[in-house]
């Protein structure tokens, strides 16, 4: 809708955007989980009455309190910068857009925020069971507010619900349920969630695990380290099964994003799937200057098929049936689709020309044009389009695609392991003398957030150059404002979270020193 | 419902929010007074987890009225946030600071030192304030925009917002709101903290603090009644300026001037009699005042054929909430999502009164106890 197309704007609102929420996500997911074990620990010191339970909540409330804090302060920069940075967008989509945003604050915010306050300080004023139903709804308070933002997250990879309406010039929503429960939607909260779960799991056994090498707090730990266990385990094995249903999606609804993640460029019957490899820097053809030939790769046969579509013969188109079209497979060409967008872009001008012109007759029978069946699917649903300059701004980043989508895999896949084995040698009461396995769990401490946020950077950097897949551009959606107020703006916002991330770390590390022991409330 | 009833409720959703926003931000007037009202370190604690046990309701009203105004009227949100963009920047960097602040401020190796905290909370009371009030005034005073055929909207002003402080109302708005919150934490804190130098201090600066708000308040109040206010014909949509509109807009609309003169008695008599008698509930009737009258004023910012956010570069590019609405489709389904509001209205009300039935004491605060302290 902009055809202000200031690349410097566009990259610096991008890498605005992009800096709130990776810091955002860095205190989000343990949130999400870390809620979830309290409410399983508290549960269990209520149904026994023993009093080492309740200190080992506290203990990890006391964790789950300056972690949740630095997470509000960034979620509260996104949701307003749809509008201070994407205005253009906030009106195109608003009207879809908007409404998980307002549900997420009317059933999940306040919920969250009003049992959090009684979880913190209700110990002494209220019933057990009261501070308990208090816990579980703190958790199912945070996990609601991460449903409704994935909702609209889901729904702008694959835009379901909804009709352009040539006379506010936006789309509009058509159908609640298209959008609340779109399979793009309903996967990518629940990968989301769990994998919030595992990351929280693993984090309370990378502490646990330091309290056991420090010989400190060693029934504590190992408590917290079954309850994790078992809670990581069944999550693991979700985000896997999750995940699987969220790649099925990217092939159905994403065939460009799917195609960078697999370095698949020429599309075929039954492709391979690469299980490991390596980018070269040097082109694999000279017209696509971004696809790179493969230094090595590791290929299960006709894996990439049975993964989507469980069958070993589906064709999948590579980027360049996507770019150069494949009449075979119905595939219209990128410079096809960029001239079809060109004209509903057109098209909608005109009608709003003969609209402010006062010509009547005309403006009826252009957006009788513009709303018929043909021109919708064969026009319109390539809006987007119009707005591209080039059929190579399709290609999103192959290297950080496909190199973030190889990491969260194999950390999943390692994952699983590990909390299997956390939990049959804490079982078995031989743990403590698995030095080596330890100090495994605390090196696994970072990775696990190298997963969540490779896991990000695979979805929204693989919808590039997509705000709204096929329909808004993200150069088309960007609010009209100088480069250098937004310069100005990012790096204020990296200095603030940077002092502030610095502040949290030094905290919980001297927290997490302190202990259970003196650290109470 | 139809359309324009659909519009109407959701103004007054949204009138709601932003009035409940106003009364809750007394947790931001407080952050003002810490080292006014606390002489010693443990009075000070007292009074920041007094407020502590509060600032994520109004942190999350603020974020549920983004939200909902988003969701609402799409083209108020998306004109007024890309536009305005130095002002919403501003006031959210005041609150990134300020939700640390508390689960901070008195952790060994905070970093920063409690100070530091401190004085962030400050910032966030004194800017949180201030410029939410100059926004609102833009409400009534109008903003640089133009809104294209496209409905795209474009901000006419270089300085993207920081104008709008060059309108005096809008700072008298913005201070009004200041003052106002100070006094709600001033009657909260007598209400909440049992402690003797506490609770004669917060009196002693109650009567300080009343003075100005007054005047800021009636000041704004007073200039509206006389003010030419930007009307739109209904059947045409076609803007013009109208003399005396907002005092039209309250004498046409009874019910709302009643809501509003029932507000400010509600303010004032909760003021006085905290000034004149020892009273500790003071607060109730403030605060229920508070939120009848910023719902009163934005009804009459938004209804009765009123431009809800005006234009002064182009007088026709004035948002109504009509023409700045979301679709019919989503209005219902929203309306159908605020039938939860009262049920959310009540669990808080239960949950509060479950945490708040004491006082907070100096024994809680000093650890003797197993609460939570900042």
């Amino acid at each position: 809708m902009n055809e202000l197309l200031d690349l410097s704007l566009v990259d610096w609102s991008r890498a605005q955007f992009a800096l709130t929420a990776m810091y955002h996500w860095l205190f989000v997911p343990l949130t999400l989980g870390i809620t979830f074990i309290l409410a399983i620990m508290e549960t269990i010191y209520v149904k026994t009455g023993n009093p080492e339970w309740k200190k080992i909540t506290k203990f990890w409330m006391k964790v789950f309190g300056i972690n949740f804090a630095i997470g509000v302060a960034t979620g509260i920069i996104l949701e307003f910068e749809f509008g201070t940075n994407w205005s253009t967008y906030s009106w195109f989509v608003g009207d879809i857009f908007g409404a998980p945003l307002a549900i997420e604050g009317i059933m999940a915010f306040f919920m969250e925020s009003t049992f959090i306050a009684v979880m913190f300080f209700g110990w002494e004023k209220v019933s057990k069971r009261f501070h308990l139903v208090s816990t579980w709804l703190t958790a199912l308070g945070a996990n609601l507010s991460a449903l409704w933002i994935l909702v609209a997250n889901g729904w702008m990879q694959f835009p379901v619900g909804m009709q352009f309406n040539p006379d506010t010039a936006r789309n509009e929503m058509v159908n609640f349920w298209d959008v609340f429960l779109s399979p793009v939607a309903t996967s990518k909260f629940l990968h989301t969630i769990f994998s919030g779960f595992e990351l929280a799991s693993i984090f309370v056994i990378g502490i646990s695990a330091w309290y056991i090498l420090k010989k400190r707090e060693v029934i504590f730990a190992r408590k917290s380290i079954l309850v994790s266990a078992v809670f990581g385990l069944i999550s693991s094995v979700f985000v896997i099964g999750f995940g699987h249903f969220s790649t099925q999606q990217v092939a159905y609804h994403q065939p460009m994003k799917l195609a960078a993640m697999e370095g698949l460029y020429q599309g075929k019957n039954g492709p391979g799937l690469i299980a490991m490899g390596v980018l070269s820097t040097k082109q694999s053809d000279p017209e696509y200057k971004q696809l790179k030939n493969f230094l090595f790769r590791v290929e299960i046969p006709r894996g990439l098929s049975l993964l989507a579509y469980f069958n070993t013969t589906q064709f999948m188109p590579g980027i360049k049936d996507l770019l150069n079209g494949n009449s075979e497979h119905n595939i219209l060409s990128a410079p096809e689709k960029i001239v079809r967008g060109k004209e509903a872009i057109q098209l909608l001008k005109d009608y709003k020309m003969a609209l402010d012109n006062g010509n009547a007759d005309e403006a009826t029978q252009l957006r009788a044009k513009f709303m018929s069946d043909d021109f919708q699917k064969n026009y319109f649903k390539y809006f987007g389009y119009g707005y591209l300059k080039s059929p190579t701004d399709l290609i999103p980043s192959i290297p950080m695609v496909f190199y973030s989508f190889r990491i969260m895999v194999m950390l999943g896949t390692y994952f699983v392991f590990f909390f299997l084995f956390a939990f049959l040698w804490v079982t078995r009461g031989t743990l403590d003398k698995k030095k080596w396995f330890l100090r495994l769990a605390i090196i696994t401490m970072p990775l696990a957030y190298i997963a969540s946020m490779s896991g990000w950077t695979l979805a929204e950097v693989g919808r590039q150059p997509w705000v709204i897949q096929d329909l808004l551009p993200t150069v088309a959606a960007v609010s009209h404002i100088n480069a250098s107020a937004v310069q100005v703006t990012f790096w204020l916002f990296a200095f603030v979270f940077t002092l502030l991330l610095i502040a949290e770390v030094k905290i919980m590390a001297k927290q997490i020193k302190i202990g259970p022991k003196d650290g109470g409330h | 419902m139809s359309y324009l009833t659909l519009q109407h409720y959701w103004w007054a959703i949204i009138s709601l929010l932003a009035a409940l926003l106003v009364f809750l931000m007394f947790v931001q007037g407080g952050q003002t007074l810490i080292y006014r009202l606390g002489k010693t370190s443990n009075e000070r604690t007292m009074i920041v987890n007094a407020l502590g046990r509060k600032w994520e309701f109004t942190f999350t009203t603020l974020v549920t009225f983004g939200g909902a105004l988003f969701a609402s009227f799409p083209l108020f949100y998306s004109t007024s946030f890309g536009g305005a963009y130095w002002a919403w920047m501003a006031l959210l960097f005041a609150f990134i600071i300020q939700a640390v602040s508390y689960e901070f401020r008195s952790r060994p190796s905070n970093f920063l030192g409690k100070r530091t905290f401190d004085v962030f909370l400050f910032v966030n009371g004194l800017l949180g304030t201030v410029l939410l009030g100059v926004v609102v005034g833009t409400f009534f005073n109008g903003a640089n925009f133009s809104v294209s055929n496209m409905n795209l909207s474009q901000w006419e002003n270089p300085a993207h917002g920081l104008e709008a402080v060059l309108t005096f109302s809008n700072v008298a708005l913005g201070l009004a709101i200041f003052f106002l919150a100070r006094v709600l934490s001033l009657l909260y804190f007598m209400n909440s903290i049992d402690h003797e130098t506490i609770f004669r201090n917060a009196k002693k600066q109650l009567l300080y603090n009343t003075i100005p708000f007054l005047v800021f308040f009636l000041y704004f109040v007073v200039r509206l009644l006389l003010i030419k206010g930007f009307a739109y014909d209904p059947k045409t949509f076609e803007v013009s300026m109208e003399p005396y509109k907002y005092l039209h807009n309250f004498l046409q609309m009874p019910v709302v001037l009643i809501i509003f003169l029932v507000g400010v008695v509600g303010v004032l008599w909760g003021i006085i009699s905290s000034l004149l008698k020892d009273k500790t509930n003071g607060i109730w009737y403030a605060g229920i005042g508070t939120v009848l009258t910023i719902f009163a004023l934005m009804l009459v910012a938004g209804y009765n054929n009123t431009c809800c956010y005006p234009s002064n570069f182009d007088l026709q590019s004035s948002l109504t909430i009509v023409n700045s609405s979301s679709s019919k489709y989503t209005l219902t389904v929203m309306s159908y999502v605020s039938l939860m509001l009262p049920f959310v209205l009540a669990y808080i009300w239960y949950a509060w009164k479950a945490i708040n039935r004491e006082k907070i004491t100096e024994s809680e605060i000093t650890g003797e106890g197993e609460g939570h302290v900042y």
